[in-house]
């Protein structure tokens, strides 16, 4: 039974995660950008721009110059869920990957320091006056939320295995559009539970920053604004009615 | 006015505590139904206001990515909330950007997004009630536009972009802010925004002529509508009377006149500033740009020099080229701008701000200077926001950072730099910026300058500053009247080129 409903809640937030994100994605992609306005000093070049935003992506530049605790706690959980969600690949790759195999080690750790990294930044939500004052209670959910996946997926590894052959082979098998059986486990239950719901959740809230910070013209625009017109398509139209 | 009092300085600049609700009820005056009128907006609140809002809302979102996106990305993680100088200065929770930003936010979540429509109290959505509309008016015209919090957002969420949406649905539906749109009304009606009519300003610049002369016994010329000028001065028209401002016009022209450079400002586009940008209003933005594109053609000029004013700076930087033609890079067969770009002359920057103009002189080894007449000086520079975060200057970024105190070291020898993290790109908005300068926002002003007003005693009383430097005629303007409320001399603060103007030397070399 749980093999089946998970199957379709597996399908569905998929399909709602995809669907949701392209969505989101090409109505900024679409959006247009009449003006000129990046935050400067900005790059002069692409390439300058290509560096500016990977230092953003991958080291949170601006949050750096803003605040070391934020900037701290934020990265560590970033970081580590990226180390986490590679992890996971074993679970759908099949030989495993030999990179996905040498990141395992490294990968069970990033999930203590994912929960670390969460706690802390709850910990702020609720202590820091000025946080605590901008915080919605969806701000409180998420953390929760991705706090009971990481709380749920450190259990199965280091309190109560679950039989992760078996979800592999269950997983393995929803990629092929088969329905295997999943073992009848608490914890695992909770874990995919969670993991459905941030699937869903994602393109609707705030997480759409991940997607967001590509599309940031004040950090994606070249500082060229003398050099090359920039016109958008409605701005263009009046000088056309003129 | 008599019992707004400056607030105390931090004994160390600790993020204050929240004092929710400081700041309420305290927005700038409403503007009145002729002034509104006259930009084509409703002259008072319609009747249906929410609808007229959210559609206009929905209709910004659609026109502008930088909304869009902002509206979605943030996370609250509060890299922002201790970044605003009126959040620091008031404590009011509601001027941390993020606080500022959620006041549409929270109605957006409502209005454009499922979670918003089905759970609204759970992810922080409101209707758009009277209050709501009220509490935006308030605290969007609390902002200055300065940028300042979109330094440090990892991902770059410009609350000024935000501010602008707000003014701009506000004044859509009838509820716009007396200070901006009068002056708007005036650049329309006189061509300035101090409206100073033509023939008080060929007045003023015939005056200005004699008391240059009487100085430096030197006929250094202020021409007006002068048809084959090689420059057209574009600037601030605080510069042609308001005090310290007019000492940087004076050395404008001291750095024409050294270089023999055939310049001339025009009558009809006598004003720099563009508070179309700070109402966020991309027709007004652009018809009140076009009025240099036209003075531009009809005088045949080469080039185009920007005053010291910093949001003009900024619409003229990025936003000239956009909306007016006025730079280079157009298509071929965009001949809007090319019908201008082909009279510029692009050996040089257009437009060009003065101090790239003076810097490059100076380099070129055209001017020279007296330092020892700026010896009464120890000087310090304060960033303008706009410039700093909005613009550029020269080829390399930051350049607007370096040409500025290049200058003030070519022509004095005392120079002192302000903390650290409170100049250049982090510089602190001197508190009357994006349409604020006006004394029915006087209490905001002043406490809006706190964390500018912290550094600067600290370089006083550290190293006997008594010069501060800056190249906007808000900044001049808004430390003018506030400075004395924190116990400085109003004559503390000044223009680069009033520097220039005091070292320059005119006569034979």
């Amino acid at each position: 039974m749980a093999s089946i409903v998970f199957a379709i809640l597996f399908y569905l937030a998929t399909l709602l995660l995809v669907v949701g994100l392209l969505y989101r994605i090409s109505t900024y992609a679409r959006t247009p950008v009449p003006l000129k306005i990046p935050t400067t000093p900005a790059p002069k070049t692409t390439g300058g721009v290509v560096l500016r935003m990977t230092r953003e992506v991958v080291f949170f530049e601006s949050l750096f110059k803003a605040n070391l605790w934020i900037w701290g706690l934020g990265w560590l959980f970033h970081a580590s869920l990226l180390l986490v969600i590679l992890r996971h690949l074993r679970y759908f790759t099949e030989p495993v990957w030999e990179w996905v195999a040498f990141i395992q080690p490294f990968g069970m750790y990033a999930g203590i320091t994912m929960l670390l990294g969460l706690c802390g930044l709850w910990a702020r939500r609720m202590f820091v006056e000025r946080i605590r004052y901008i915080s919605t209670p969806s701000d409180h959910l998420m953390l929760l939320l991705l706090i009971g996946i990481a709380a749920s997926g450190l259990m199965m590894k280091f309190a109560a295995h679950t039989d992760v052959i078996a979800v592999k082979t269950y997983f393995l098998g929803l990629m092929h559009f088969e329905v295997g059986m999943l073992p009848a486990d608490l914890l695992l239950m909770v874990h995919l539970s969670l993991v459905v719901s941030l699937l869903v959740v994602f393109p609707n809230s705030k997480l759409l920053h991940a997607p967001g910070v590509f599309f940031s013209p004040t950090r994606n625009q070249k500082d060229d604004s003398r050099e090359k017109r920039h016109l958008s398509a409605w701005a263009a139209k009046l000088e056309s009615e003129k | 006015m008599a019992d707004i009092t400056a607030p105390a300085y931090r004994v160390f600049p600790i993020i204050p505590a929240l004092k929710p609700g400081a700041m309420e009820g305290k927005g700038p005056f409403v503007a009145g139904e002729k002034l509104n009128e006259a930009l084509g907006f409703p002259g008072q609140l319609v009747e249906d206001w929410h609808d007229r809002a959210i559609g206009k809302m929905g209709d910004l979102l659609s026109k502008y990515r930088s909304l869009k996106v902002f509206m979605d990305a943030c996370v609250h993680c509060g890299a922002c909330s201790d970044k605003c100088h009126y959040f620091i200065g008031t404590q009011d929770p509601k001027n941390m950007p993020v606080a500022r930003q959620d006041l549409l936010r929270s109605v957006y979540r409502r209005y454009f997004t499922l979670p918003g429509k089905l759970f609204p109290k759970l992810v922080g959505a409101r209707d758009l009630t009277r209050e709501v509309l009220d509490e935006w008016y308030n605290y969007f015209n609390q902002c200055s536009e300065c940028r300042r919090c979109s330094v440090f957002c990892p991902y770059g969420i410009d609350t000024a972009e935000i501010t602008m949406a707000a003014r701009e649905i506000l004044d859509t539906v009838g509820y716009g802010q007396k200070y901006s749109n009068e002056i708007i009304g005036k650049v329309h009606k006189i061509g300035n925004n101090l409206g100073l009519p033509g023939p008080a300003l060929l007045d003023t610049l015939e005056g200005l002529e004699e008391d240059v002369k009487d100085a430096t016994g030197i006929d250094v010329r202020f021409p007006m509508d002068v048809k084959g000028a090689e420059v057209l001065l574009i600037t601030p028209s605080a510069d042609f009377f308001a005090e310290p401002h007019i000492d940087s016009l004076i050395g404008y022209a001291k750095v024409f006149h050294a270089t023999g450079t055939s310049w001339t400002l025009s009558s009809m586009s006598s004003e720099a500033g563009n508070f179309g940008m700070f109402i966020g209003n991309y027709d007004q933005l652009r018809t009140i740009a076009m009025r240099i594109r036209q003075a531009a053609l009809e005088l045949g000029v080469k080039r185009i020099v920007v005053g010291e004013c910093g949001h003009a700076w900024r619409v003229a930087y990025s936003f000239w080229n956009t909306l007016t033609g006025v730079g280079e890079g157009a298509d071929a067969n965009d001949r809007f701008a090319q019908m201008l770009q082909k009279q510029l002359d692009h050996r040089y920057k257009q437009p060009a701000h003065i101090c790239e103009f003076t810097w490059d002189m100076i380099q070129d080894n055209r001017l020279t200077f007296d330092k020892s007449a700026n010896d009464k000086h120890i000087i310090t520079f304060h960033d303008s926001c706009n410039v700093a975060r909005g613009s550029s200057m020269g080829d390399l970024p930051g350049g607007q950072f370096e040409i500025p105190r290049n200058i003030i070291r070519a022509v004095a020898n005392n120079f002192i730099e302000m903390a650290p993290n409170t100049t250049r790109e982090q510089t602190f908005c001197c508190g009357g910026g994006g349409g604020l300068l006006t004394d029915d926002l006087l209490e905001l002003r002043v406490k809006g300058a706190l964390p500018r007003m912290e550094v600067l005693q600290q370089a006083v009383d550290e190293h006997g500053v008594n010069f501060m430097a800056t190249i906007c005629a808000i900044c001049k303007a808004q430390f003018t009247k506030i400075m004395p409320i924190y116990g400085f001399d109003r004559k503390m603060v000044g223009g680069v080129h009033q520097l220039v103007s005091n070292a320059i030397q005119l006569g034979p070399k």
